[in-house]
């Protein structure tokens, strides 16, 4: 931070606007984030009901919901992810522009929720893309939607451009394409991606 | 030159060609400058798709769609000329009735073509 907060306050009393690039960067990022238009179950219907009128997503400026991924900023994993969906969402994503982000809605989608013994049912969307704010729920309530949206802005905000703890968009070294898992004889292959999650080791 | 009456004109256009390029220009090369690229081979697919795009863009329709071009010019496009000839009927001179029965019996005989071949039955 170039100037203290306290003194920014002083200047702005006295009619002197102080920011930063970083500030000014953060600000456009998270006051602009347009959602893919795009559900996979029953939290979409939540997810709808939270663009309507009573809930008002555009407060947070993300009432755009984008039909291609090449406009959009932000994924919303709205409901259960299936293994026989799960490439299409991965393909997806990775066709979506940087910078990205996404919020996994729901039990289904942050742990295979109610179907997580269930044969087709991929237990949490982050085995394949780095998945910025997890909401619990089944289905989240629009409100749970929203706590999202101002935790990811709040993320967003707290990002430095550079050094540690940076975007992924402004490192040069940071993994740019998640491999699109295929389906396998029994399973998906490969059952996770490495670069994001780890496979937890079972303590019997 | 510039006593041509044109040469208003051509500043007037070099204007209006600049109005449109110039944005075009700017958000390329803020593109170029600032845009953080991470592109990939899914990324930069022509078609954005969560299935892969399969087989050609350029689709051939079977040639035996005419049948219906054909049931549609005589159902349709038939009725909207015979209205305005109904209503102007009693006004109306020999010629151009003569002309309107030509197309009413080319569309006819159309129809009788269609029957024939058994265009008609519902199957």
């Amino acid at each position: 931070m170039a100037v203290e907060e306290g003194l920014k306050i002083e200047l702005g009393k006295q009619g002197v606007l102080v920011t930063t690039i970083e500030e000014l960067y953060n600000w456009g990022r998270r006051s602009s984030i347009w959602p893919m238009q795009f559900g996979l179950a029953c939290c979409a219907i939540e997810m709808i009901a939270t663009t309507m009128a009573r809930y008002d997503l555009a407060r947070f400026g993300a009432e755009v919901f984008r039909p291609s991924p090449r406009q959009a900023d932000l994924m919303i994993i709205s409901g259960t992810v299936t293994k026989k969906m799960a490439p299409q969402v991965v393909r997806l994503y990775n066709q979506m522009a940087e910078p990205k982000y996404v919020i996994a809605m729901g039990a289904c989608a942050i742990s295979g929720g109610p179907f997580k013994q269930g044969y087709n049912v991929l237990k949490g969307i982050d085995r394949y893309i780095p998945v910025d704010v997890h909401i619990p729920g089944c289905p989240p309530r629009p409100e749970a939607l929203l706590q999202a949206f101002m935790t990811l802005q709040k993320k967003i905000d707290a990002q430095p451009l550079t050094g540690e703890g940076r975007p992924r968009h402004l490192d040069a070294e940071a993994q740019g394409e998640f491999p699109v898992p295929v389906q396998g004889e029994h399973d998906l292959e490969p059952t996770s991606n490495p670069g994001v999650w780890t496979v937890p080791v079972v303590i019997r | 030159m510039v006593s041509s009456p044109y040469f208003s004109l051509l500043v007037l256009f070099v204007a209006a060609l600049g109005f449109g390029l110039a944005p075009l220009g700017l958000a390329w090369l803020w593109g170029k400058a600032f845009s953080p690229a991470k592109p990939n081979k899914i990324k930069n697919a022509i078609y954005e798709c969560g299935l892969e795009s399969r087989g050609d863009a350029w689709v051939q329709f079977r040639s035996a769609y005419y049948l219906y071009a054909i049931i549609f010019l005589i159902f349709d496009v038939e009725a909207v000329f015979l209205l305005p000839f109904a209503v102007a009927f009693t006004g109306l001179g020999a010629a151009a009735c003569g002309a309107m029965l030509v197309f009413v019996l080319m569309l006819v005989e159309g129809l009788a073509w269609a029957w024939g071949k058994g265009v008609l039955t519902w199957a």
